[in-house]
Order: structure tokens, then C-alpha cells, then sequence
């Protein structure tokens, strides 16, 4: 168990249902979704071909890659655990889609927190520019005793 | 009784890939964390690999004539649906283990369940896709359940 004297500690003890995670601005561009799509290996045309996107396919633009909008959700949760905790397990889905030029934000806030284990549930989203919900999702967390 | 699946669709339930093994290596991974704005340093510097790195690590690696037109690959582990248009997807990740440059890992995927609902607009088809991420001792690493729709 946790000794009261580590700042960890003493931080999960701080914590309460309804804590905000800090909101993050995302100005994805064409070349951090290209960046992307490279690393995995996606050739999927929505991406970065323009013209195929909208004219083809109808898209008001390219579209941001869903699961680079989920890795997002890890990211809020990782950056608000800090060296503090581990994330051990997130949901979440592709409610809508967004595209290139639009600003998303992303958040979140703690559900529950269990005091005597570390254990934490946490919701989390990624917004679009109308404020609407594109990707909810929920991720525990476990303190740890490092 | 379901309309759209038939028992020859639904037996595709239980299909498996082969086993595919795949090195982690410190460049993809600061590859990935800089593709997706990560600003943690472990991460930056390829220490460890982020949380979803095995979206990246285990993504198909397929050759230019396997593209249809639009630039996507078929997904051999999948039947031919009777309703084709994608919608929201959804992912559910444990993370078991930490992932480290040198790390082999082995990946299957399982096509878990094909299921019917009535949406508000005609039927919808679900079907649910597992991947169980493995090191070399048999352990799992990472396990995921993506649900896919489909109308």
C-alpha cells in the first residue's frame, strides 16, 4: 500500500468524482494526418487526397483519421495521470466524423475514485468546434505506488 | 428470426488470422507519438511505446495491387456483408503490459460475433472483431474488441 508521506499519495486523496481533466486544443493539419497514415501504413484516399475526398466520396474535406482521434482520448488521460498512474483500460467510439481545418478539443472527468485501491474511472471526449461529442469514451486508471 | 444473416454468414463466427509477430522498434515508435502530438518524453524519445502504438505496430502491410480504388485494403478476415456502408465504430483496449523497443509481439484476430438490430432509419449489422496481443511467453499484452456497424 501507499505510505500518506509520497505526493502521489497525497494527490489521489485530493481526488473527487466530477474533477476536470485539463482541456487540450487539436489543430490537426494535413501533414500530422499524413504523418500519421504513413506510420500505419493506410493508403484509405479520405485522408489526403482532396479531391477524391470531396468529390468522390462527398466529404466536406479530408477526414481526420478515427483512431488518431482516439489515441487522443489516451493522451488526456496519460497527461492528466502524469508519472502518478498507469492507464489500464479505455472504450470509446467514432460518433462522427471531423475533418482538416477544424479545431477539437479534448477532456474529461473523473466518475469515480476509489481512495483505498487507486482505482479511478474517468470519462472522456473529444469535441468538435459546434461543442458536440464526435468521440466519448471511458477509461480506467489504477495509482500507482511508484 | 434475422433477415439478413444467413447461416452461412453467421457460420464465419470463430474465423481466425494467422498469428502475426512484428518487432517494436524505437523509431516507429517515436514515428507514431510524433504523428499523433504526444508530448510525453518516454514516448518522444521511443522509450516506451504509447498507448495505441498497436493500432500502428499491427495496421496490414499491403502491396499496392491489394488496394481497391479508394486506397483500402480488404480485410481477408472478414465475409461479404449484405449491407456495406461503415459507420461509427467503437474500440474497448486493455492494457495489460508495457510495451518496450525490442519486444516481439505476436497479434490473431477473431472474428467474435456478427449480430442484427433494427436502427431508426432500416437494419443494421454489428459484428465484433478481438485482437489478443501476445509477447513471446505466451503472455497477453494488450487485448482489443472493435465493434463495427454497418447499414
Amino acid at each position: 500500500m501507499m505510505e500518506q508521506t509520497q505526493p502521489g499519495a497525497a494527490r489521489l486523496e485530493s481526488i473527487r468524482p466530477g474533477d476536470a481533466l485539463p482541456d487540450r486544443e487539436l489543430k490537426p493539419d494535413n501533414v500530422q494526418l499524413f504523418f500519421y497514415n504513413a506510420v500505419l501504413w493506410n493508403a484509405h484516399r479520405i485522408h489526403f487526397d482532396a479531391p477524391y475526398a470531396t468529390e468522390v466520396e462527398g466529404y466536406p474535406g479530408l477526414v481526420i483519421a478515427g483512431p488518431m482521434i482516439g489515441d487522443w482520448l489516451n493522451q488526456a488521460v496519460e497527461e492528466w495521470l502524469g508519472e502518478d498512474g498507469d492507464l489500464i483500460a479505455i472504450e470509446y467510439s467514432n460518433r462522427a466524423a471531423s475533418y482538416i481545418g477544424e479545431t477539437l478539443v479534448s477532456g474529461g472527468s473523473v466518475t469515480s475514485v476509489d481512495h483505498a485501491t487507486g482505482e479511478l474511472v474517468l470519462e472522456v471526449f473529444v469535441k468538435n468546434e459546434a461543442g458536440e461529442i464526435i468521440a466519448p469514451g471511458v477509461a480506467r486508471a489504477r495509482w500507482s505506488t511508484r | 428470426m434475422s433477415s439478413l444473416l444467413s447461416d452461412e454468414l453467421l457460420s464465419n463466427i470463430g474465423r481466425q488470422t494467422s498469428p502475426n509477430r512484428e518487432l517494436v522498434t524505437r523509431r516507429e515508435i517515436r514515428k507514431y507519438a510524433i504523428a499523433t502530438g504526444n508530448r510525453q518524453a518516454r514516448y518522444l524519445r521511443g522509450d516506451q511505446a504509447p498507448p495505441m502504438f498497436h493500432v500502428a505496430l499491427f495496421w496490414d502491410v499491403v502491396e499496392l495491387d491489394q488496394l481497391s480504388p479508394d486506397g483500402v485494403s480488404i480485410d481477408a478476415l472478414l465475409p461479404k456483408f449484405p449491407l456495406e456502408k461503415a459507420m461509427a465504430g467503437g474500440l474497448h483496449i486493455e492494457y495489460l503490459q508495457p510495451v518496450y523497443p525490442g519486444d516481439w509481439l505476436t497479434a490473431t484476430r477473431t472474428l467474435t460475433d456478427i449480430y442484427e438490430k433494427e436502427g431508426r432509419s432500416g437494419p443494421l449489422i454489428f459484428y465484433k472483431v478481438d485482437m489478443r496481443i501476445e509477447n513471446d511467453a505466451g503472455e497477453a499484452v494488450i487485448l482489443e474488441e472493435t465493434t463495427r456497424i454497418l447499414r
